[in-house]
């Protein structure tokens, strides 16, 4: 095995999450009774007219701004032509010569180190529509759904593309695994739902993968025949199916064999990869500039624009995690994840929180809830400034922790503040020495026996008085004040 | 009435003050109609319900002293490749056959806002491909001039209509002097605009970097008042000019005087027919006498105009009809087994022959390993082509040429050769290559009395010196039997 070196190319379809179409004004919105996101524009009537919207270049900068990647001055469209139902013009307006951007990089960490892969290009265009094959056997009709038809799509292509001239092999900068391939989407997944460009609802089909795979041929010098696998929409399906069709290409070259190159598809259901038929891949495109639009200028001013809003991004925020709040790489990690989150956090610590008790908080009880609840902790009904409240509340030791844990539940429930709680409740930390010292005595009067016993050496009952005490105060004593009258009491 | 004073320029003002009704107006088109129709077969549709609401609506406006648009009452034709909302929009085609479009056309929104009258749909070489009007699905229009005759093409439809009196003004379109050649043909003007001086939206697409709407109409002035109300940037369009419309129909009177008007060798050269050789001589000299300096200038890669117009409108053809598929609308193949006999057959019977030539053509100029050889070097060919003018308007104001190589010639004389017919156009497609505006205007007839114009041609966005030239060559009356 260690003999081969596996090279894999992924070409990501992101759907942005535009409000409108890529060319006409109808609603980007997934799903919709089928045939009702629809208008002549992408339901390619005659005599109509594409017309770019501008938020879909305006996400594409995004993305290319925070994969690195060189933007074009100007870009264009072609028309890549074949027949299908589903694709009402016969031809997808996309970018083949003149596309948007050219190279950056993606950086995953495989096994603690960094890894750049690097991308060749960054495309737009449309999505065509569905084509649904009734599973009914007496109707033969093949429906279309056009909803999809002219969803935005950004094409991330990563190097390498073997079969263009200048690809050498450098297995630093490729995909050299079905992990790396995974962890590779996984983190542009990260990345492009930091920008706020997309869902990445995977159901949803908001990103899918083609991937090609080819063996190193060490020996020639050159890249295997590569074989292309279509269609990959998740990241457990698109696993298996680069392992299967890796150790195939591997089971074929140690026989002494010639791979094939063709076109798989990776069937969920068997969970095998086989060819597709010869007649669905016998394409020729016929690409050709698109003259219904204007070559695409991106000026200066729009790239300047586009840079405001790009956020910090999670690798830069991770580190100043840890550089700034002292968090461990694991909590900085968890809590950079997710755009929202780490928002959320920086939230609570802009309000005044100790950075290391708000991780706390929101990695223990802030995450339990959301889960539980299933939301966004971007709609979370504790905000950042009211979990930083509770916190002040702890810290000046106007409540305990244990007390704040159930002010919280009630938060979440009520949606109240916590000093509102804490005062309805009369929760407030018992810290008057006099009103606790009559507690303490009446506790310790009830207990004569366990009394007599610590006395005689069994110093664990210490634990047991305080317990009963705190339970005495319905939990609201201060417990290091409990602490030192009890042992006042007893000495 | 008769056709000098049948302009929207007399009309217009009449109906205004309300000497002339427009309803008066459409009667008596209507009464052309029936009795020249049946013979010329200029129209696919003629809509006289829509006509008389339309007509009947100016007349309220006006009795009730509202405000009306530029054309108000004026009967206009269509040519049946721009979508009108609620009708049939066929382009000449079976496949289109009952094709509904549920949108109008920009240049049809601003006909309806400019209160205009519409006729109906005229006939056309199927999807704009042809130089006689006889590749229509629906049956070949004839020369009102010569029944025997064919109107030229595509535009043919409402060429005949104009020339015939069946209608007052009508749109083209121009994809290689499909607007021009049939004026020519015709006896009336036809003016192809700058690409992208008119919204493309609602035209349905022949060759998308070629194709554009023009007026025709019996003059000048005429298709200047009309290009007022069609051109002008279009939220629906990304390749149409967001620049300012002037009002092309001042300084139509200006004369030719001082200008520098040039006169390219390779036009005149062999090919054209002897009588309109020397009947443009004859204008070219008068124009030289009102004032103007002829200049005699080269366009070099005028021969290769021809080749390198049909490798480009051909490869767009082949995309922009791909959509004619049988799935969503238009004409289906019945009793079809399967996905890819319903294509096939579909897409078979449902176009003519010329239309499926072109198909096969611009796909195999598109095709892997053909590319480079046929598109790509068309493209190069089409930027030198329109260096040649550049260099040209650096020298002249405008350029004086003939629009075709002969005057109309008889139904069948061509249909066999498609390479002979593909040649009347050897004048007009250098325009449509280079973007620029470009005009005939009657300018005489032959010894059989045939009509033949004069081209017009200027640099982009010249409008309004073509068309002052034009006017200027209209003025000598060279069209009129002497």
């Amino acid at each position: 095995m260690s003999n081969y070196r596996v090279v894999i190319g992924l070409e990501i379809h992101l759907q942005l999450a535009t409000r409108t179409k890529v060319f006409c004004g109808c609603s980007n919105e997934f799903g919709g009774e089928p045939n009702t996101h629809s208008c002549p524009v992408c339901l390619g009537m005659p005599g109509v007219l594409p017309v770019f919207n501008r938020q879909v270049l305006e996400y594409a900068l995004r993305l290319a701004r925070a994969l690195s990647s060189n933007v074009s001055e100007r870009c264009r469209f072609v028309r890549k032509n074949y027949f299908y139902p589903d694709l009402p013009k016969g031809y997808q307006i996309s970018q083949f010569h003149e596309c948007l951007a050219y190279g950056g990089a993606v950086e995953i960490d495989v096994a603690g180190t960094t890894k750049r892969i690097h991308l060749d290009r960054i495309q737009i265009e449309e999505d065509a529509g569905k084509s649904l094959h009734s599973e009914d056997s007496h109707m033969e009709d093949t429906l279309v759904d056009v909803n999809r038809c002219g969803t935005p799509l950004l094409e991330i292509i990563s190097k390498p593309t073997p079969g263009s001239p200048d690809c050498v092999y450098d297995p630093s900068v490729y995909l050299n695994s079905p992990d790396e391939a995974i962890t590779y989407w996984v983190k542009l997944r990260q990345l492009t739902r930091y920008l706020g460009i997309s869902e990445c609802n995977m159901e949803e089909g908001n990103m899918r993968a083609d991937a090609n795979i080819s063996i190193w041929d060490e020996a020639r010098g050159s890249f295997g025949t590569k074989t292309e696998i279509k269609n990959l929409n998740s990241f457990k399906f698109a696993h298996r199916a680069l392992t299967q069709e890796i150790a195939r290409h591997i089971e074929i070259l140690s026989g002494g064999g010639k791979v094939k190159q063709e076109t798989m598809l990776y069937d969920s259901a068997t969970d095998t990869v086989a060819p597709m038929r010869s007649k669905e891949e016998a394409h020729d495109y016929r690409y050709f500039p698109e003259p219904d639009l204007v070559p695409v200028v991106i000026t200066e001013e729009l790239l300047a624009q586009v840079r405001k809003n790009v956020p910090e991004l999670p690798d830069e925020r991770r580190k100043r995690f840890v550089s700034q709040f002292g968090l461990t790489r694991d909590a900085a990690d968890l809590l950079s994840a997710e755009r929202a989150l780490a928002d959320y956090f920086e939230g609570v610590v802009k309000s005044g929180s100790e950075p290391r008790t708000a991780a706390n908080w929101v990695m223990g009880d802030v995450l339990r809830e959301t889960n539980a609840r299933k939301v966004d902790v971007s709609i979370f009904p504790v905000s950042p400034a009211r979990l930083a409240e509770l916190i002040a509340l702890v810290a000046s030791g106007t409540i305990n922790q244990n007390v704040a844990k159930d002010v919280f539940a009630v938060m979440v429930d009520s949606g109240k503040q916590a000093s509102q709680i804490v005062e309805e409740r009369g929760l407030a930390q018992i810290s008057d020495e006099s009103a606790l010292e009559g507690v303490v005595a009446e506790v310790m009067g009830r207990f004569p026996g366990e009394v007599q016993r610590f006395r005689a050496g069994e110093v664990k009952l210490m634990g047991f008085f305080v317990g009963q005490v705190m339970k005495a105060t319905k939990g609201r004593a201060n417990p290091a004040l409990v602490n030192d009258l009890v042992r006042k009491y007893l000495s | 009435m008769n056709n000098a004073n049948f302009t929207a320029a007399a009309l217009v003002p009449q109906i205004l003050e309300g000497s002339v009704r427009a309803t008066d107006v459409l009667d008596t088109v209507f009464a052309t109609i029936r009795e020249q129709e049946p013979r010329v077969h200029a129209f696919l549709q003629v809509t006289e319900d829509l006509a008389r609401s339309q007509a009947e609506q100016v007349d309220r406006k006006i009795a009730e002293g509202k405000p009306v648009g530029p054309l108000a009452g004026i009967p206009i034709g269509i040519k049946d490749n721009l979508c009108v909302r609620g009708g049939r929009t066929t382009c000449a085609s079976r496949i289109l056959e009952p094709f509904v479009a549920p949108y109008d056309a920009t240049v049809i929104s601003r006909l309806r806002a400019a209160d205009a009258v519409f006729v109906g749909k005229t006939n056309l070489d199927e999807f704009a491909m042809g130089s006689s009007t006889e590749n229509s699905g629906f049956g070949a229009t004839r020369n009102p001039i010569d029944l025997e005759r064919v109107p030229g093409g595509s535009s043919g439809g409402s060429a005949a209509a104009i020339a015939a009196g069946m209608c007052v003004l009508a749109l083209g379109s121009d994809t290689g002097g499909s607007i021009r050649q049939p004026a020519s043909f015709c006896g009336i003007v036809g003016l192809k605009p700058t690409y992208s001086r008119v919204s493309r939206f609602g035209l349905v697409a022949f060759a998308s970097s070629l194709d554009q709407i023009g007026p025709m109409a019996h003059t000048v002035r005429d298709a200047a008042m009309l290009l007022n109300v069609i051109a002008g940037a279009d939220a629906n369009d990304s390749t149409c000019s967001p620049d300012p419309v002037p009002n092309y129909v001042e300084g139509l009177e200006d004369g030719v005087r001082g200008l520098r008007l040039g006169v390219p060798r390779e036009y005149f050269g062999e090919g054209l027919a002897p009588d309109i050789k020397s009947g443009l001589e004859k204008v070219i000299h008068r124009m030289e006498r009102e004032g103007a300096e002829l200049v005699d200038i080269s366009l070099p890669h005028a021969p290769y105009a021809i080749g390198t117009y049909y490798l480009i409108a051909t490869s767009e053809a082949s995309a922009n009809l791909a959509r004619y598929d049988g799935v969503k609308y238009g004409f289906r193949a019945k009793d079809v087994k399967n996905l890819g006999e319903m294509y096939r057959r579909t897409r078979s019977e449902g176009f003519g022959p010329e239309v499926k030539r072109r198909i096969l053509l611009g796909t195999y100029a598109l095709s892997s390993g053909y590319y480079d050889q046929f598109y790509v070097k068309a493209q190069k060919v089409r930027t030198l082509i329109s260096q040649d003018f550049e260099s040209a308007f650096a020298k002249v104001d405008a350029i004086l040429t003939p629009t075709t190589p002969d005057t109309a010639f008889k139904l069948g004389e061509k249909t066999s050769d498609p390479l002979q017919m593909y040649l009347v156009d050897i004048y007009t497609v250098s325009a449509n290559l280079a973007g620029i505006p470009g005009i005939s205007v009657p300018a005489g007839r032959d010894r059989s009395g045939l009509p033949f114009g004069m081209q017009v041609l200027g640099p982009k966005f010249g409008e309004p010196v073509v068309l002052r030239v034009a006017r200027a060559v209209e003025m000598l009356r060279p069209g009129e039997a002497s």
